[in-house]
């Protein structure tokens, strides 16, 4: 629990965070520090130089016109608590606020949460199902990264070395139903399972549903099958059944394992968790 | 006195200063001139250190010293002062760093000093060490079979001891005969204590005196200064001084000593500076021992109308890689002496294999073999009503040891006996409070919808204060020492009141439990009482705190002391108010005239007197002080019924409990709230083994839940409001009537909850799930259905 010596460094804009990133090699981010200190504390990493961008204030704001814009500096706890959140996609703020304890998410934050890419982490699933846009800065300028492209692999992003992430962009989803739905590891309070349904409904039947699972795979993914299965659909108990086996087969061998929920629980989960999240979103 | 303080809920007098940080705990400790250890640990649970090279870390800036065991082969092995009674132990210790093999993965090779610790830490990583890899073995029983990895040459097949207790051939005879036998296989699974506190230690040597001041997260100072000076150090005991500050929790796995205590106090000596070493998670899951761990076949045969007949137990207790401080004792005493629990067993036989595997090292842990056996017979009772479809509650009752029949010699205890209990009565005021004929009706209703409640039962006993030294000692169960506790009571010319004793509080509040049994007794204000312990130096040798004796042994050396020092008040008062010693009484905090409460001393008056000397009564010494040693004749048996509800998703797994009762009955109770907190921690504890905690290595001997984040430990989110009653048997083996309630709720709790998921999950054809009952287990276990 004694990191390594490191260099500190606070920058004041999202510029002089790209510059000094760009000058060294060996250097990372601290935001909120959540998942980067204890890996310095158990020497995990090893990063010669930390450039502080917690104090960054615009990158804090959370804004609803038009889309609803969250910066990469918002805590857990301010997505979790925010009005315009609530109101704009619930199930982002249902999310948040299942991460970790109360102090994480006074500490976390979603910008750094989605770089470090854990894969049993909330918000990718969620702003993957909302079709988020998530916006980054680099040395050579600014890019938008679609939610869905940005998770690439366990711990592993679209972000280019040098990219410092912006803010969560989030479509207009009025009219949607939305709802989230976890089956939290007992320690970590990580998913073990995490299901985010986005659905448009047109009476009882189902326009478009998006759904994706956090958790039991590598990195979120959407569950296209299962997609397939309910658009056009009246969603009833037969059709609920019938995507989460079709998603329980599209998950299949890429399921996770480990000592609490091995891969066969995980994979049967998928089709538990999509039904839960689904009724959760109708209501 | 108008009211009494004995058995009132006051409130905590240590609390100020633990909620407001200004205790200090180990490592708030600064010297002036400390230097900072580090400690290398083995990556393998089963090596041959070939080589080490140290020179890149010797070279580091700031770097005071680098170590390694070959640097202290004159430092001896550490002591193992419980070793399993009447049989021959294949004892192996740890030395301070282990000079030529590695037993388990986290074992400590090599020590850094450093200006910092940062820089030790750093200089760590730069110590080369050749490792010739050997073979591993986790598995208690697995070890026992031929072929598996020897990890010492002196323990053929890894059998540290074979101990057993009670009659074979009745039992095996009694199984035979019986008219239902159920033969299960029950893991009891390693546990990690986890206090909030790690341990730590700090030692300062003095070249002119030769003297050591050590500062450890001890729950047993005393036993740690005898145990470093007279078998690690070979020094005179009155050269090292041990200090244990604020501690914070202890579990059981603060009594023993370890390695790292012996090797920072001799690096203060070879550094000539005050050393610190202080654990970190990581370090504290692997190197501080672990609870539990037991493989067990169980046999228990019973007559059709539920009598009980006969139980037989086999059981493999890993006791890691190197034998902890008391671990033999855990597995054999506390467990197999227990396994009759609260029912009247005819014929009981418990054979135990302890066990060396090449994992962290196994000792007591809250409960201490109780559990175990608790978890055992708890079980065995519900497999029994299970299979003859009986009611738990009624199958209970009809095993019952009725209230008549104590004292009660289960006949397995050595020659103890439980020394009082009314089992029936904590169950009927459980079942009331649950409303156990409601929940069926519920639990009915529910299975109609798809639902699955159930209701769990743990009937317990258990054994608290263990003595007498005659009977726990060498000759009879085989711990290494006595165990009985002292206490000196002064009562200062102003008339306030200083206790001194050899127990140790890390959290149990005897600060306020003790000066409640002062004031009751002297008739003071409970604020006019301080209790003081945890040094050696100041106050009189004790055993320490654990295995819940402080109330039935510590505070009994109290009271004891107490009664001289009313004794001696009383003739003092006499002489004062120049009356005969007969005609005086002690009472509510005045010596008086038997008939004339208002010619009367009070105890400050009296102190007063005392202290200054002007008027004694002849021969008499000034000053009320006086110091009791008490070694009990009998241990405490305190005893209860819990029940929990639970609710089974089937579709997920996940357990859901709805509600907790809890009955204790511990004997009389000083401060009814200080229990409800002990019962309250217990019980969250014990619900953890049965749904989330476990210890798991992989075959290497890695611990795959070495953090917090992979290691499940009760959250209150998870529990619901445990609704606590108590009923109240005074424990007549001492004269507080008290037994003890430190563990009970652990004890209980486990074996409550497995019970109630079992019953849910009957209607789906589920007998069994091992712990923890993890969602992915249940949900498998419903499948398989």
């Amino acid at each position: 629990m004694y990191p390594a010596k490191f260099d500190y460094y606070r920058a004041n804009s999202v510029e002089e965070a790209v510059k000094l990133l760009a000058e060294n090699s060996d250097a990372k981010l601290l935001a909120g520090g959540h998942s980067l200190i204890p890996a310095m504390k158990l020497r995990l990493t090893q990063p010669a130089l930390l450039i502080d961008i917690g104090k960054i204030d615009s990158l804090k704001n959370i804004k609803a016109n038009g889309s609803l814009e969250i910066g990469a500096l918002a805590t857990h706890a301010r997505v979790a608590a925010s009005a315009d959140v609530k109101k704009w996609f619930p199930a982002l703020a249902n999310a948040a606020s299942l991460i970790g304890d109360q102090q994480v998410r006074n500490f976390g934050t979603i910008g750094g949460n989605i770089a470090h890419a854990d894969p049993a982490s909330d918000p990718p699933t969620v702003l993957i199902a909302a079709g988020a846009t998530i916006h980054v800065r680099g040395a050579s300028g600014t890019r938008a990264i679609a939610a869905e492209d940005f998770f690439v692999d366990l711990f592993t992003t679209a972000l280019e070395p040098g990219e410092v992430v912006t803010k969560i962009e989030i479509p207009n989803l009025s009219g949607r139903k939305s709802a989230y739905a976890k089956m939290s590891h007992p320690a970590s309070r990580y998913a073990i399972v995490g299901v985010c349904a986005v659905l448009s409904m047109e009476g009882d039947t189902c326009k478009e549903a998006r759904l994706v699972v956090g958790g039991a795979v590598a990195h979120a993914t959407r569950l296209s099958e299962a997609e397939a299965v309910l658009k056009g659909k009246k969603l009833d108990a037969a059709a609920l059944k019938a995507a989460a086996d079709a998603a329980i087969a599209q998950v299949g061998d890429d399921a996770m394992g480990d000592i609490t929920a091995p891969a066969d629980y995980r994979r049967a989960m998928v089709g538990q968790y999509l039904q839960r999240a689904i009724q959760s979103a109708l209501g | 006195m108008a009211s009494r303080v004995f058995g009132a809920s006051i409130k905590r007098k240590e609390d100020p200063r633990l909620i407001t940080g200004e205790a200090k705990y180990l490592d708030d400790l600064q010297l002036p001139g400390m230097a900072h250890a580090a400690i290398l640990r083995s990556p393998h649970a089963h090596a041959r250190i070939k080589s080490i090279d140290t020179s890149a870390a010797a070279a580091v800036p700031g770097v005071l010293g680098v170590f390694t065991g070959k640097d202290f082969m004159d430092v001896n092995p550490l002591p193992c002062a419980w070793q399993a009674g009447g049989v021959e132990n294949h004892v192996n210790t740890p030395r301070v760093l282990e000079p030529e093999k590695v037993t388990f993965t986290g074992a400590g090779v090599a020590v850094v000093v450093a200006e910092s610790r940062y820089i030790a830490e750093d200089a760590l990583q730069l110590i080369k060490v050749n490792y010739e890899v050997l073979p591993a073995v986790v598995d208690a029983q697995k070890a026992t079979q031929s072929g598996a990895p020897q990890i010492h040459d002196n323990a053929p097949n890894n059998v540290c001891m074979e101990w057993s207790c009670g009659d074979k051939a009745g039992t095996d005879k009694a199984l035979g005969e019986a008219e239902v036998v159920i033969k299960e296989r029950v893991v009891n699974q390693r546990l990690i204590p986890t206090p909030m506190e790690t341990r730590g230690c700090i030692a300062q040597y003095l070249p002119a005196t030769d003297e050591y001041t050590v500062w450890m997260t001890s729950q047993a100072p005393h036993v740690m200064r005898l145990l470093m000076t007279a078998f690690v150090f070979g020094i005179p005991e009155t050269k090292m001084r041990v200090i244990s500050p604020q501690v914070g929790g202890g579990f059981g796995a603060k009594i023993f000593l370890y390695p790292e205590y012996c090797l920072v106090t001799a690096l203060s000596k070879k550094i000539g500076r005050p050393v610190k070493w202080a654990e970190t998670r990581s370090e504290n899951y692997v190197a501080t021992t672990h609870g539990r761990d037991h493989i067990t076949e169980l046999e228990v045969g019973a007559k059709r109308d539920g009598t009980i007949t006969a139980l037989r137990v086999n059981t493999y207790a890993n006791l890691g890689g190197i034998l902890s401080t008391i671990a033999p004792g855990i597995p054999t005493t506390l467990y197999g002496r227990l396994l009759s629990g609260a029912y009247k067993i005819p014929n009981i036989y418990c054979h135990v294999w302890g066990v060396y595997t090449n994992t962290g090292m196994v000792d007591a842990y809250r409960g201490a073999g109780r559990p175990e056996a608790t978890f055992v017979v708890e079980r065995a009772v519900d497999m029994v009503a299970n299979q003859l479809s009986m009611d738990p509650a009624e199958i209970r009752r009809k095993n019952f040891i009725p209230s008549s029949a104590f004292p009660y010699d289960p006949k397995i205890l050595n020659g103890l006996k439980y020394d009082s209990g009314d089992y029936d009565k904590a169950l009927g005021k459980a079942l009331e409070m649950v409303g156990y004929q409601d929940f069926r009706k519920a639990q009915a209703d529910a299975r109609q919808q798809g639902r699955y409640l159930g209701i769990g039962f743990s009937s317990y006993i258990e054994m608290c204060g263990v003595a007498p030294s005659a009977w726990i000692g060498l000759p009879g169960e085989g711990w290494g020492a006595g165990l009985w506790e002292s206490a000196n009571v002064r009562v200062h010319l102003t008339g306030k009141v200083v206790v001194t004793s050899g127990s140790q509080s890390h959290g149990q509040g005897h600060e306020t439990t003790t000066a409640q049994i002062v004031a009751e007794e002297l008739g003071v204000p409970v604020e006019d009482v301080i209790v003081q312990h945890s040094d050696t130096l100041g106050t009189p040798f004790g055993y320490g705190t654990y295995g819940s004796r402080s109330a039935s042994v510590g505070q009994v050396a109290v009271f004891n002391s107490l009664q001289k020092i009313k004794e001696k008040a009383k003739k003092l008062g006499a002489h004062l108010l120049e009356a005969a010693v007969e005609d005086v009484v002690f009472e509510n905090g005045k010596v008086h005239v038997k008939g004339s409460p208002d010619k009367a001393k009070t105890i400050q008056e009296l102190a007063g007197a005392a202290a200054l000397g002007y008027s004694l009564p002849a021969g008499m010494e000034p000053f009320l002080d006086d110091t009791a040693y008490y070694d009990p004749p009998n241990c405490t048996f305190p005893f209860g019924t819990h029940i929990c509800i639970v609710e089974v998703d089937a579709g997920t797994g996940q357990i859901d409990i709805k509600r907790y009762v809890a009955v204790d009955d511990v004997g009389k109770v000083i401060n009814p709230m200080i229990v409800d907190g002990q019962v309250h921690g217990g019980i969250a504890q014990g619900v953890a083994q049965a749904l989330w905690e476990g210890a798991v290595y992989d075959e290497n001997g890695q611990l795959l839940t070495g953090s917090l984040m992979d290691y499940a430990l009760p959250r209150a989110d998870l529990l619901p409001s445990f609704e606590v009653g108590r009923t109240e048997t005074p424990s007549p083996t001492n004269p507080l009537g008290v037994k003890g309630a430190g563990e009970t709720g652990t004890i209980a709790a486990t074996p409550a909850v497995v019970n109630a998921v079992l019953d849910a999950l009957k209607p789906l054809g589920v007998l069994h799930i091992d712990m923890p009952m993890t969602p992915a287990r249940v949900w498998q276990a419903i499948q398989k259905g």
